[in-house]
């Protein structure tokens, strides 16, 4: 292009007005939100209808089966079995105490009810971050209610306690007793391992090291059948462990090496200054890690215990592989009850345990989302 | 020095009894203390076998049948929980308001519900009650699901098949060569060769052609119903079906999250950096934020492979023949030998953990942060 014909296009004179643009799409408002958020273009558009068509057609179906169509009160099987489709709420109220209690004796059911009432005020103390005396509760949880637990649940005749023998445990108690256990235990094991695996002696570190990373190679189904079956070979006959003891430990051994991960992540999040501070101030070792490092570290990482907890809570599942009635296993033998046979009662107690297990981790979750928040909050100011 | 030598001295005093316990426990009770088991008759069948396998074969072949079973599962679950956890992951992060909301149900349900129930769930509620083979499920492409398993269409070789691999592998082998003979010429010249386009050619052009050449010698065994059940094809047990199902359901959510946050940790500034130097969308994600991703996803997603493969032992509780239930459970039941077997189960699973691990760690030093 010559200069001189680049020229005279470049000249231009506007005569008239511009051409007047529609005013811009507007970004506020019900009908702009639905176009940002679900028809933002071709594909997303694509995607959105399949999207509700995989509700469309699995929502109905799912609340006709939990709720519309589902049985509400029966005295058996009979009415359940002639609906079909739905779930059968009856087969869960009248499995009910089964399902917490196990074959626990009927008249003393209320030592599981003081324990459960126990447990629930004990861990809303610790869980609620503003109450006072919490050091106190942690002291009762972690030494007074493990014994004092085992002996109202287990009987003391001296106390006019009759023995309830561990054969008889099961449902939702063994969980919470396997799970609360383990936690009890876990916690302190943890976080001696952790010092240990950062423990200036290498005896000791070498075995942290290699006790953890040993338990976190292997499933947990193979240590709960070492706790099974080799636990009892390992001490003299007469001292053989409990039935109910063996996975018990086994479940405790396997979480103390992922709260000992945990908690080392913590205790390597603590500035060296701290250490030498302490050290300047003149506190001995001991003192320098319960005063100085260790609230602070646990501080850290009160959601990896947290989710360490859920974890385990989800585990105690598989004490079932070694014959102990935990509650999803008397979900699993309640359904093959003849009685109550049917079509939808499989679904009905699966849905029922699921629903039970979701509650709980994820409000356990939900917990430990807003401790992070709040600590989040106050290491900014 | 003192603290050392009486941890010691506890330790072995521990380890001492031990095993002077044991060995009194076993001697009175009558277990066998070696590993003559090892060679004796099994004398129980197993539905899945990857090697000649029969009742009368022996307990060594037995482990070695579990040992397998358990690899198979874990191998296929893997891959099907990466493809599942990055499609959900990155689906959380969609900007569809309905595709998001649906991944976080996905994920938040199925983290929050043990394992062993779900899979419970799906062989007791959903495979058993299916109907059976005369009323299977058709399913897309000759696949068919009953309460026997799933039925899928099976390759059958023909002769001339493996002149077809070797065209596949030296494709592939080619293909690798010439990537690394492009990268260093744009390394040494900034000219850059169609890599895309010989490679395709070369993984997926030659091999077809001699596909072609050799007269297709590759056809497919379609499963058909004669009489009361499926012949042909190939048949996929039900509790196989299920602890896949299962095992990569499950692993997916936590798959998912993994991949959520190594995406968000991403700074925004990255991609918008990319963009400002002229990169388009395919190339950012490719050369800028793909690579500082993956950096955040390798480690926590190594330790839910190691899961998986962990988790694949709750076989037990279905009946699927994998290592714990065929050598930790029938065996040990039927020889009584629990301090062995158990060791060398729990040997076993350490091996495949460190060569996981050390596998994962590889990759993962290709991928991290070259420090200067």
């Amino acid at each position: 292009m010559t200069g001189e014909s680049f020229a005279r296009q470049a000249i231009f004179v506007r005569n008239k007005d511009a051409n007047v643009l529609p005013p811009p799409v507007s970004t506020r408002g019900f009908v702009a939100t639905i176009r940002q958020n679900l028809f933002a273009s071709a594909a997303s558009s694509l995607m959105t209808i399949a999207a509700f068509a995989l509700v469309a057609a699995v929502l109905p179906a799912l609340l006709r089966f939990l709720i519309f169509d589902a049985v509400w009160s029966a005295p058996d099987g009979e009415l359940c079995r002639a609906t079909r489709a739905g779930a059968c709420w009856a087969f869960i109220a009248r499995k009910l105490p089964y399902f917490t209690y196990g074959s626990y004796p009927l008249d003393q059911r209320w030592r599981v009810d003081v324990m459960f009432g126990l447990s629930f005020v004990l861990i809303a103390w610790l869980l609620w971050l503003g109450a006072p005396a919490r050091r106190l509760a942690a002291i009762l949880f972690f030494l007074i209610y493990p014994i004092l637990g085992f002996v109202l649940l287990h009987g003391a005749p001296s106390l006019g306690l009759p023995i309830v023998d561990t054969d008889l445990w099961g449902g939702i108690f063994v969980s919470l007793i396997v799970a609360i256990t383990g936690i009890v235990i876990s916690l302190p094991l943890g976080i001696l391992l952790a010092m240990g695996r950062r423990s200036p002696l290498p005896l000791l570190a070498i075995f942290s090291t290699g006790f953890i990373e040993f338990v976190r190679g292997v499933p947990m189904i193979t240590v709960l059948f070492m706790a099974n079956f080799m636990l009892p070979l390992f001490v003299p006959e007469n001292l053989a462990p409990d039935r109910l003891l063996r996975p018990v430990i086994g479940v405790a051994l396997f979480a103390s090496a992922y709260m000992a991960e945990v908690v080392r992540g913590g205790l390597q999040a603590i500035p060296k200054g701290q250490m030498e501070g302490a050290e300047a101030l003149g506190l001995r070792p001991w003192q320098t890690m319960q005063l100085i490092i260790l609230p602070q570290a646990l501080t850290h990482v009160i959601p990896g215990i947290v989710n360490t907890f859920i974890g385990l809570f989800k585990d105690t599942t598989l004490v079932a592989a070694v014959g102990i009635f935990d509650f999803l296993r008397t979900v699993d033998s309640a359904r093959l009850d003849p009685a109550w046979a049917g079509p939808a009662i499989s679904a009905t107690g699966y849905a029922f345990a699921a629903i039970f297990y979701f509650l709980f981790c994820f409000g356990i979750s939900r917990y430990s989302l807003f401790v992070e928040r709040r600590l989040a909050r106050k290491r900014r100011r | 020095m003192l603290y050392q030598a009486g941890f010691l001295l506890v330790l072995g005093f521990l380890a001492v009894t031990a095993v002077i316990n044991v060995r009194a426990n076993m001697q009175a009770r009558g277990i066998p203390m070696d590993f003559s088991f090892w060679d004796n008759t099994a004398g129980f069948d197993i539905n899945q076998a990857l090697v000649p396998y029969s009742a009368l074969s022996t307990y060594g072949q037995a482990f070695l049948v579990g040992l397998l079973n358990t690899l198979l599962v874990a191998a296929i679950g893997l891959v099907l929980t990466t493809i599942i956890g990055f499609a959900i992951g990155i689906a959380r992060l969609s900007h569809n308001w309905i595709v998001a909301r649906l991944a976080m149900i996905y994920v938040e349900t199925l983290r929050n519900v043990p394992l062993l129930l779900q899979l419970l769930f799906w062989y007791n509620a959903v495979l058993k009650p299916l109907p059976g083979p005369r009323q299977s499920l058709s399913l897309p492409f000759s696949i068919y699901l009953n309460n026997r398993g799933l039925f899928i269409p099976a390759p059958v070789f023909a002769s001339g098949a493996e002149w077809f691999a070797l065209a596949f592998v030296f494709g592939l082998l080619a293909a690798f060569l010439f990537w690394l003979f492009a990268h260093k010429r744009q390394v040494q010249t900034g000219k850059r060769l169609p890599v895309g386009l010989v490679t395709t050619i070369l993984i997926i052009g030659m091999p077809l052609a001699v596909f072609f050449l050799a007269w297709q010698p590759l056809s497919f065994s379609y499963p058909e119903l004669k009489g009361f059940n499926f012949m042909g094809g190939w048949r996929l047990l039900p509790e196989f079906v299920t602890l896949l199902l299962g095992l990569s359901l499950y692993t997916a959510a936590f798959i998912a999250e993994i991949v959520r946050a190594g995406i968000e940790a991403v700074p925004a500034g990255q991609s918008e950096a990319a963009a400002a130097l002229g990169l388009p969308r395919k190339l950012a994600l490719r050369y800028v934020i793909v690579p500082q991703a993956l950096r955040v996803i390798i480690p926590p997603l190594t330790s839910q492979y190691l899961n998986l493969i962990k988790n694949s032992s709750l076989a037990v509780f279905i009946g699927y023949p994998d290592l714990v239930q065929v050598f930790a459970g029938t065996v040990l039941n039927q020889t009584g030998a629990a301090v062995q077997i158990i060791c060398i189960t729990m040997a076993v699973y350490l091996v495949i953990s460190l060569a996981t691990s050390f596998a994962m760690n590889l990759f993962n030093r290709r991928m991290a942060l070259v420090e200067r």
